[in-house]
């Protein structure tokens, strides 16, 4: 394996897929009059073609769009603020993923709340939270569950967990996003014009090919199912774009080691069995109908919204345009606060927060 | 919108496998990936096996990628 | 039962004597320091070099070393890598109330026996005890005094297009031990902390070369942030190599696992180098016959004089500019 990670990652390799990704790129220009645009649906996505050079060594060819699969960056304000009004309580432990630490809410961050006192921990596994909670029964432990298809289904384990072994002083605050719902949205509104997506890699690890047939079938939009490395995306890049000049609308699968056309049916069925279709609210779109999961009613003894019911006030605006940038619609330089009033050290929106934030990825990799 | 990472079982036993990931270890759930077996790849996020590598399929899709820049690719 | 540091061994009385004469005085050796309030010290002539830094690791005792370790090489790098001959340290410990009296033992021991690499002397001390849960176990303060002798000064303004830039080995080391050590995201690893007195290495390459322009030991905030200061405070541009920089394969499976980036993280036993176009290979070598350079790398150039920016020439070809740390690196899923 460990060969196959070097080649995923050559430079020679790399530096040949890029010469012949300008060179079809090119050919698509001359063919359609525009550079080929294509939006890479996740924010690993997003991190990975900034840290590698391939955004920057495109940006004359290809338009490489982000799109709405930061989980953080689509959080709505309300939300995040309703996360950081839990840690009042008293006795409790709130337990988290270290992407939401620093996320701006209208009234302080997490990070804020833990140097205040109060006891917020960083895990790397929610199954770590419940193991916290079984450790400190006189606490409540919550664990704050942000996530698309590829972290709900370990979410479902930390409740399958907890569950199963009676832990009382365990719940979870989940908001989660789907992508076909999202994806959906911004095709049907029209708003940003694209030749095709960059499909996420590990969220098709649990959803599968299959599922993208919605692409095809009503759009006529063609997509690339990518992993993370160099040489994967470069690869899928060029794929989609022979898609484009042979006017051909499907779905290639070009991280076959993991993906599967039915996907993880054991983490489909863990995500049915907890959690049930939800209209949740994203940044800068508002509500959209059954766009994400949230806890069954089965189990609202883990659910902590139920537990703990937070009241917050309507957040104040800013200038922050967060919302346009995760649709799509402009770039993060169009934004009046980047790299100005909104920067990693202080952010003002989550795209600059988290590390596969539009925002973010540009401030650290594609600035001067 | 997920870091995932390739890691070899090194143990398992009925839940959770000892991975190994270019020499630093941790325990993973192994709910999702009933069937792994010891010297298997598994892709890692959040502390859970998503998927068993298919070693097969990473082989041919790197054959692959060579051919679209030598030319051979049809 | 196993002996603790009580209150009493911080009151000044039969505890703190007995404590100070049988631990410290016994193995740094200054009795005769230890009878006056002050160590008096002679210097040879030479530009003084004179540094402090206080150490909280967390935990105390790690793969590789302890907080001891670091806390005289900690000193004797900061010494060293201004071009100093480090001659003498002094001690300050704050120590939590109830911690093992063998621990202590074992880090005092450790700090002598560092100490001697460099041909250091502990030449003075103090130790405080807190109430539970004012400290974490154990810190220390140390501070050192060095001499640079008349000549042997460094000049770090005369850095120019050309020169290299030199890593003396691998990086993130200490970085991911600490991570590990810590257990709190479930990683574990045989790799060992690189904490070590970089003053003989130093030495070695100073003598086999008189190029060198300047040196930092890039601690907290990684090689990129380290460089990103030598650019700024400067005024030189770099660029460096992603590629060329040596990261060995357990710390950068820790950062995969934990979306890290081994840049950033710290080392507590490497120097980077500044050296002066056709030297690089006698600084390499020199660093190479080392056990602590063995892995030294060429990782990039100062490119111009004037702004102060670092670049990474990435594998594609293309280059992004490096920004120091912001903030702390937290591990992350997505």
């Amino acid at each position: 394996m460990e060969p196959i990670l070097k080649e995923v990652q050559d430079a020679g390799l790399g530096q040949s897929l890029l010469r012949e990704v300008i060179r079809l790129a090119d050919r698509f220009k001359e063919k359609y009059g525009h550079p080929p645009a294509y939006m890479e649906v996740c924010g690993s996505h997003t991190h990975a073609l900034a840290r590698t050079g391939i955004k920057r060594a495109l940006k004359d060819h290809v338009r490489l769009i982000s799109g709405p699969g930061c989980p953080v960056c689509v959080t709505d304000q309300k939300t995040i603020d309703a996360m950081i009004a839990l840690t009042e309580g008293e006795n409790r432990i709130i337990c988290t993923f270290g992407d939401m630490l620093r996320i701006p809410g209208s009234k302080g961050s997490l990070l804020k709340a833990k140097t205040e006192g109060k006891d917020i921990r960083v895990v790397y596994s929610p199954s770590d939270s419940v193991r916290i909670a079984k450790e400190n029964p006189d606490n409540e432990v919550i664990f704050l569950g942000v996530g698309f298809e590829t972290t709900i289904p370990v979410l479902g384990i930390a409740l399958k967990e907890a569950w199963e072994d009676g832990v009382k002083n365990f719940s979870m605050w989940v908001t989660t996003k789907l992508v076909e719902p999202v994806v959906r949205y911004l095709l049907d509104s029209g708003e940003a014009k694209l030749d095709g997506f960059l499909l996420p890699g590990h969220v098709s690890v649990v959803l599968g090919k299959n599922q993208y047939s919605y692409l095809v079938d009503e759009y006529g939009v063609p997509g690339v199912i990518s992993g993370f490395e160099m040489n994967e995306m470069l690869s899928s890049i060029y794929l989609l774009i022979e898609l484009g000049l042979k006017e051909e609308a499907k779905i290639i699968n070009n991280y076959k080691s993991v993906v599967k056309d039915e996907g993880n049916p054991q983490a489909l069925t863990i995500m049915e069995t907890f959690f049930t279709p939800n209209d949740e609210a994203w940044r800068g779109i508002g509500v959209i109908p059954k766009s994400g999961l949230d806890i069954r009613e089965e189990y609202r003894s883990l659910n902590a919204k139920i537990r703990f019911p937070v009241t917050v006030g309507e957040p104040i605006k800013t200038k922050c345009r967060c919302g346009e940038i995760i649709r799509g619609l402009v770039g993060p330089e169009d934004c009046p606060l980047f790299g100005k009033a909104c920067t990693p050290m202080k952010p003002i929106g989550p795209c600059m927060v988290s590390s596969e934030g539009s925002c973010s990825a540009h401030y650290k990799y594609l600035r001067e | 919108m997920c870091v995932g990472v390739p890691a070899k079982v090194l143990e398992r036993d009925e839940f959770t496998a000892k991975v190994d990931v270019l020499g630093s270890q941790m325990t993973v759930g192994i709910l999702l990936v009933p069937d792994v077996q010891v010297g298997d790849y598994v892709l890692v996020h959040a502390g859970q096996a998503l998927q068993i590598v298919d070693e097969m399929f990473a082989v041919v899709s790197i054959e692959e990628w060579r051919k679209l820049v030598d030319g051979t690719h049809s | 039962m196993k002996e603790r540091i009580s209150l009493e061994h911080g009151e000044g009385g039969e505890l703190t004597h007995r404590l100070i004469r049988e631990l410290f005085v016994e193995h740094f050796g200054h009795h005769d320091q230890a009878r006056l309030d002050a160590a008096l010290l002679t210097l040879p002539a030479g530009k003084i070099a004179y540094t402090t830094d206080t150490f909280v690791v967390s935990p105390p005792f790690f793969q590789g070393g302890n907080i001891g370790k670091i806390a005289v090489a900690g000193t004797v790098n900061d010494l060293a890598v201004s071009g100093a001959h480090p001659l003498y340290i002094t001690c300050g410990y704050i120590i939590e109330e109830g911690f093992p009296l063998d621990a202590l033992r074992t880090i005092v021991e450790t700090m002598a026996e560092e100490a001697k690499k460099s041909g250091v002397r502990i030449v003075g001390g103090d130790t405080k005890v807190v109430e539970k849960g004012s400290a974490d176990g154990i810190f220390i303060n140390t501070a050192g005094i060095g001499v640079i002798p008349p000549g042997e000064e460094l000049h770090p303004e005369e850095m120019e297009e050309g020169d290299a830039v030199i890593v003396s080995g691998t990086v993130g080391d200490h970085g991911v031990a600490i991570l590990a050590a810590r257990g709190e995201l479930g990683i574990t690893t045989e790799m060992k902390s690189d904490c070590t007195s970089l003053y003989p290495l130093i030495s070695n390459v100073r003598k086999a070369s008189q190029g060198i322009r300047m040196m930092r030991d890039p601690t907290r905030g990684g090689l990129a942030t380290t460089l990103v200061e030598i650019c700024e405070d400067f005024h030189v541009t770099m660029e460096i190599e992603e590629n060329a920089i040596p990261v060995k394969r357990e710390v950068s499976g820790a950062c995969d696992i934990l979306g890290l980036d081994p840049l950033y993280l710290a080392n507590e036993g490497k120097v980077i180098l500044i050296v002066r176009k056709g030297e690089e290979e006698k600084v390499l070598q020199a660093l190479r016959e080392t056990e602590e350079g063995r892995e030294a790398a060429l990782i990039g150039r100062v490119t111009r004089r004037g702004e102060g920016k670092l670049f990474l020439r990435m594998p594609l070809g293309s280059t992004r500019r490096i920004y120091r740390l912001s903030g702390m690196q937290l591990p992350r899923i997505c």
